[in-house]
């Protein structure tokens, strides 16, 4: 199994999605922007989480033309795992690989904290090893995670299963911490093999550090 | 060719910033204003002189980076 974890400049969960990947025996690659191609032997591309480009325009606008995410389009159109996590999620919704778009969290407030999060569907790879309607813990850390799709869109989220997770309580009941919209924090394409989600799974892969929950949602790739 | 362009959040897309300045406005006793839009302005030199060329141009930056047209709107605004 291997893991290609994108880097561009400001990207900064690279080393922890690696650790987080490796942890689980996956052999792991980082792939600089600056690459026209992704390794041949790629099972899974990861679009890593921080600042790539430093937010600036839009989080995500910029490295949407990085030269990698050209070979990113041929990797996905051709049915290939891709995962964004929190500023990979933005990138891959402006590249237009995912629906909708991250507006600025509705209180305007940078939020770094641990969340909880319900498990809408699990008719896919990435959360098949979780139970539909389970609560998980994972950390959530960004500045503009306030999701939005319009009406159409997000009728066709419903009907096609694409909403991954909800932000909630522990319990369960909708606990929405930026604004999104029916409490989204993350989705999937049509196809059901690009992914993303702001929260952050492999911040969350040993008890010590305060959940071990992202194990479970990143050994969903593995276990295919 | 100088070209302004305004980007902002579609009507119908909540704006949080603008309703915060609102608020801010309101408690500075400035009571008259109704609604508030925060946007951006990104201003382009460019060496086009042709009006209908450079619209044209800059709308296509609009589509392609400067605007995310899911939940924002641009206007251009050519300056000779």
């Amino acid at each position: 199994m291997k893991v290609s974890i994108l880097q561009f400049p400001g990207t900064n969960c690279e080393y922890d999605t690696e650790h987080a990947f490796k942890s689980l025996g996956a052999q792991t690659e980082i792939v600089w922007h600056k690459s026209e191609t992704i390794p041949s032997d790629t099972n899974l591309l990861v679009v890593a989480g921080g600042f790539s480009y430093g937010d600036y325009l839009r989080s995500g606008a910029i490295a949407k033309y990085s030269p990698v995410m050209k070979a990113v389009k041929e990797y996905a159109a051709k049915g290939g795992k891709v995962l964004g996590i929190c500023n990979g999620f933005q990138v891959l919704t402006e590249a237009g690989l995912l629906p909708g778009a991250l507006k600025r969290n509705e209180h305007l407030h940078f939020i770094s904290r641990h969340h909880h999060l319900k498990v809408i569907n699990n008719d896919n790879i990435f959360l098949q090893e979780l139970k539909k309607g389970s609560v998980i813990n994972i950390p959530i850390a960004h500045h503009d995670g306030n999701y939005y799709i319009d009406a159409d869109g997000l009728k066709d989220l419903y009907l096609n299963n694409q909403i991954l997770l909800t932000y909630t309580d522990k319990e369960g009941a909708i606990n929405n911490p930026n604004g999104s919209i029916d409490s989204i924090a993350g989705v999937c394409n049509k196809e059901k093999n690009v992914f993303g989600l702001m929260p952050h799974p492999e911040r969350a892969m040993e008890l010590l550090l305060g959940s071990d929950d992202g194990v479970k949602m990143l050994q969903g790739f593995l276990s295919a | 060719m100088k070209v302004i362009v305004n980007v902002s959040l579609k009507a119908g897309v909540l704006d949080s910033q603008g309703k915060a300045v609102h608020h801010a406005l309101n408690s500075l006793n400035f009571s008259g204003v109704s609604d508030v839009r925060v946007g951006k302005q990104i201003v382009l030199n460019l060496d086009e002189t042709d009006e209908a060329k450079a619209r044209e141009e800059v709308t296509r930056m609009c589509e392609d980076l400067l605007a995310n047209t899911v939940i924002e709107d641009y206007e251009i605004e050519l300056i000779k």
